[in-house]
């Protein structure tokens, strides 16, 4: 910025300030122009899925390509239940939502409660351990955990894939202990004269205050588990243990994949997680700007 | 007595027991796997024969490997061209969209982080479209303004520069954490900063940057993590193809796993891995121990 909006600032003759005034409304033309450009970039391939899932095959590959169907096949959607096992797939998926859900927010309860609530010796050295784990990429257990699996016998079983999620998650403990930390620890205090047992405060009195938090971990073990690729294809050999993830990838290695069908999976797999977004945005934002900010 | 100060025996049994999930996945989940991985890496292992001690052998063999070497190359292109363009575009546009003289930014920002949300599977899936030489959005795009497009994808000089593109698609998750960020910095630092006749660039640079350092720092750590295990969209998408351009470490690390069933060579590629990642993040510490600013505003 130049002279004349800083003489504008300190408030000088009228006519400058007509010129830095100006100035700002340009400024602020060319910022909507630039977020509305980018917004248009992020929201392009959004409508691409959408028309794509509703085009005939030929349609499809049609050059130069066609920005919406002649005629919407609205069959798209309907063949992915005939030819293509969409609710056993969907089921699948959901099993393993339910209960990595339910294992996240049983074991991080606990798990932040012991790092936030209770005092003990190198606590917070021991925490610095949790945070580190959370940038160990899964490459580099994924070999010995699959080994260990298969000693089990938990392969082609959902087991491997819900099992762990009982045992913390060191993004969920940070986010709830974050959280923990900030309730006042008189509450403690009182309900410990009053003679609860450090169990009974967790459990009545602690984290019945942590449902936002709590809401937070569900929607991203939820993004997690409904997203995760690699885990599925690793664990899981049988068709019918499939999730709609690995499903749609397989469909690729067919000779002939189904464009539309795949396009209207994709548009099925994509649409309930946006509407669940723009339902719970609250919490999808507030968890993801804690992790950033208290970091 | 000080609130909270039960400093106790019993207290520290209480929260053994409270951690005790994260002790035990810590042990089973993580450490045993780095430990076993390290140990398999000096093995030959076909997964049907016991593993057959061979030293150094595999990290000997990754050494001359042609195609480890391009993967390696492929991942520190993505970890440093990728993330570098990513994080300034992502900061750019947290700081528009943190200008409070503009209206309906919360919808703006909301748009901005919804593909995030769309499974990788998925963007794999759309992106083949998307990036299509003759008949897909982008290259129809350039064609009204008299610009004929690469064939992206097919083509091995714009392979990466296609999936560069994916990770700003999906840069909303940085932009929402940049501008929380953002908002902790005090209006009054720009006031003066103002008044002492600084200009907006300098206003970036010397308040915004430095403020926001240990946010940047988070969010490269994240980027960098999400870049060393991409894996669902270059499998879908061109699975390593054209050229090996877009043979990314992890794709490659899963086909010798998984594919060839060389368990040993995959381990130790798992530990290069790890040693990589732990050097990158020890150094970006350092880093922003050393220029970034940590004390609390």
């Amino acid at each position: 910025m130049s002279m004349s909006s800083e003489a504008a600032k300190r408030g000088q003759t009228p006519q400058r300030i007509g010129l830095g005034r100006l100035k700002t409304r340009a400024e602020i033309v060319v910022e909507y122009t630039l977020l509305i450009f980018f917004t248009v970039c992020f929201l392009i391939p959004f409508f691409w899925l959408v028309s794509e899932s509703l085009k005939s095959p030929s349609e499809l590959f049609e050059v130069p390509m066609l920005w919406w169907p002649r005629v919407p096949q609205w069959e798209n959607f309907a063949l992915m239940f005939t030819s293509f096992p969409f609710l056993k797939y969907l089921k699948n998926t959901l099993i393993l939502v339910a209960f990595v859900i339910l294992g996240s927010i049983i074991s991080n309860s606990l798990v932040a409660y012991g790092f936030a609530r209770l005092h003990w010796k190198y606590r917070d050295q021991v925490f610095l351990l949790v945070l580190v784990t959370m940038v160990l990429p899964f490459q580099v257990t994924m070999i010995p955990l699959f080994l260990l699996f298969r000693e089990f016998g938990w392969v082609n079983t959902f087991l491997p894939l819900i099992v762990p999620h009982f045992f913390g998650n060191a993004f969920f403990i940070f986010l709830l202990r974050q959280f923990l930390l900030g309730i006042p620890f008189e509450l403690s205090d009182a309900a410990k004269i009053d003679g609860a047992n450090e169990f009974q405060i967790f459990l009545r009195i602690i984290t019945p205050l942590t449902k936002p938090v709590l809401a937070t971990i569900a929607i991203f073990a939820f993004l997690n588990t409904w997203n995760d690729f690699i885990g599925p294809l690793i664990y899981l050999s049988d068709h019918s243990k499939y999730t709609l993830a690995l499903g749609a990838q397989q469909i690729m290695d067919d000779l002939d994949p189904k464009w539309n069908i795949l396009m209207a999976l994709g548009a099925s797999m994509t649409v309930p997680v946006i509407f669940l977004f723009f339902i719970m945005q609250r919490y999808f934002i507030q968890g993801i700007a804690m992790s950033g900010i208290k970091a | 007595m000080k609130p909270g100060q039960f400093v106790s025996r019993k207290d520290f049994r209480n929260a053994m027991l409270f951690i005790s999930p994260w002790i035990i996945g810590t042990l089973v989940f993580k450490l045993y796997p780095i430990l076993a991985s390290f140990y398999y890496s000096l093995t030959e292992y076909t997964v049907i024969n016991p593993p057959k001690f061979v030293g150094l052998k595999n990290y000997v063999e990754l050494m001359k490997d042609d195609v480890f070497h391009k993967s390696l190359k492929n991942t520190l292109y993505m970890a440093s061209i990728g993330t570098f363009i990513t994080t300034v575009f992502a900061i750019t546009y947290a700081i528009l969209l943190s200008d409070k003289r503009l209206r309906g930014l919360s919808v703006l920002r909301a748009l901005a982080f919804i593909p995030t949300l769309v499974p990788a599977v998925v963007i794999g899936i759309l992106w083949i479209w998307v990036l299509q030489a003759d008949n897909g959005v982008i290259n129809t795009l350039l064609g009204y303004i008299g610009i004929e497009g690469p064939g992206w994808i097919a083509d091995p000089a714009w392979a990466k520069p296609s999936f560069i593109l994916i990770m700003l698609w999906t840069c909303g998750g940085a932009i929402i954490i940049y501008i929380a960020g953002l908002q902790e910095i005090p209006e009054s630092l720009y006031e003066s900063a103002e008044i002492d006749g600084a200009g907006k660039l300098r206003q970036t640079f010397s308040i915004t940057l430095p403020l926001l350092s240990p946010v940047i720092l988070y969010n490269v750590v994240t980027l960098l993590i999400n870049v060393f295990q991409w894996f669902a969209e270059p499998l879908i998408m061109t699975n390593g193809g054209p050229d090996n351009e877009t043979l990314f470490y992890s794709l490659n690390l899963y086909r010798h796993a998984f594919q060839y069933f060389k368990m040993g060579y995959a381990s130790a590629m798992a530990w290069i891995l790890l040693i990589i990642s732990m050097a990158v993040i020890i150094v970006l510490f350092a880093l922003n121990k050393r220029f970034g600013h940590n004390e609390s505003y």
